[in-house]
C-alpha cells in the first residue's frame, strides 16, 4: 500500500517518447494530482508517450477515467499513447470496464519503444 | 482463520480518500478470510472502493469528514449457500436507486464506470434509503465452494 507516493515518479526521454513511470496506488486520492503531472509530459511535444505501469499496485476508476482523458488528449494531437508493465490486478479494471481494446497495452517498455 | 457466521465486523471510516487504501486492505483480508482466492478478494475490493468513491464523491460532495459505515457478515441461505455481504451506509444525500445505473462502455469517456464494475464483480447489488438518511448499499458475493453445499 502506497497511497501517498506521488503519482508520477519521473519523465524519461528516449528521443521523441516520453517514458512517465507510475507508482503507487492510482485511487480516487492519487487521480487529482496524476491529470496535472501526465500532462506535463505533452510539454516537450513528444511523437508518442509510454505510461510504464510496473510499480502501479492498483487502479481504479478514477485512474482509469485519468489514462482515458490523457488518450483523448493524445489522440488530437496526434500523439500515440501506449500502457507497458501493468501488473494482473491492474489489468483486471482494464478487462472489466472492456478499455483493454481501446488502449494500445504492451508487456515491457522495449516492445512499447520498438 | 474464517470469519464466523453470524459475528458481524463493524468498522466507521471518514469520507476521505486518504483513508481508501486502509479500506481496501481490509476488504482484502476479510476476503481471504472468508474463502476467495487472490482474483476474487481483488474484484470484491474494488468493488467496494469504487462504492465508497461513489459515496464520497456524490453523496457527500468531497466532503471529507462524513461518517462511511462498513458492515461485512457471512450469510448462510437455506441451500446451503454462503455468500459475503458488505453493507455501506453513508448519511448523505440520496440519489434515486433508479438513476444509479452502468453506462454504454461504447461510448468512451472519463467517469461513470464505477457503477458498472461494482455489478460486474458481485452478485447482488442493492441500494435503498436508510433509516434516518442516507443510504445503505447491500454487496453479496457467493463464496467459492460454498455456492451450494447440501443436496
Amino acid at each position: 500500500m502506497s497511497g501517498h507516493t506521488p503519482p508520477v515518479q519521473d519523465i524519461r526521454w528516449i528521443g521523441a517518447t516520453a517514458v512517465v513511470d507510475l507508482a503507487g496506488d492510482i485511487d480516487l486520492n492519487a487521480s487529482s494530482s496524476l491529470q496535472q503531472q501526465l500532462l506535463r509530459s505533452l510539454d516537450r511535444g513528444p511523437e508518442r508517450v509510454v505510461i510504464n505501469l510496473a510499480r502501479v499496485g492498483y487502479m481504479d476508476s478514477s485512474g482509469v477515467a485519468t489514462l482515458v482523458k490523457l488518450l483523448s488528449r493524445t489522440r488530437k494531437l496526434g500523439v500515440e499513447l501506449l500502457l507497458a508493465r501493468m501488473n494482473d490486478r491492474v489489468r483486471s479494471i482494464f478487462e472489466i470496464t472492456r478499455l483493454d481494446s481501446v488502449f494500445r497495452i504492451v508487456a515491457t517498455e522495449e516492445e512499447a519503444l520498438g | 482463520m474464517t470469519l464466523p457466521l453470524g459475528k458481524p465486523i463493524r468498522l466507521t471510516v471518514l469520507s476521505d480518500p486518504a483513508h481508501l487504501p486502509l479500506v481496501r486492505c481490509m476488504v482484502e483480508r476479510v476476503c481471504e478470510m472468508a474463502g476467495f482466492d487472490a482474483a476474487g478478494a481483488h474484484r470484491i475490493m474494488l468493488s467496494v472502493d469504487e462504492a465508497m468513491t461513489n459515496i464520497i464523491r456524490h453523496a457527500y460532495d468531497g466532503d471529507t469528514h462524513q461518517p462511511i459505515d462498513v458492515e461485512f457478515s457471512i450469510e448462510a441461505h437455506d441451500d446451503g449457500c454462503e455468500c459475503l455481504r458488505i453493507r455501506l451506509r453513508d448519511y448523505g444525500r440520496r440519489e434515486d436507486p433508479a438513476r444509479i445505473r452502468s453506462r454504454d462502455l461504447q461510448d468512451v469517456r472519463p467517469g461513470g464506470l464505477g457503477v458498472h464494475i461494482i455489478k460486474e464483480c458481485m452478485d447482488s447489488v442493492q441500494y435503498e434509503p436508510a433509516e434516518g438518511g442516507g443510504t445503505a448499499l447491500t454487496l453479496m458475493k457467493s463464496i467459492p465452494g460454498k455456492e451450494q453445499m447440501t443436496s
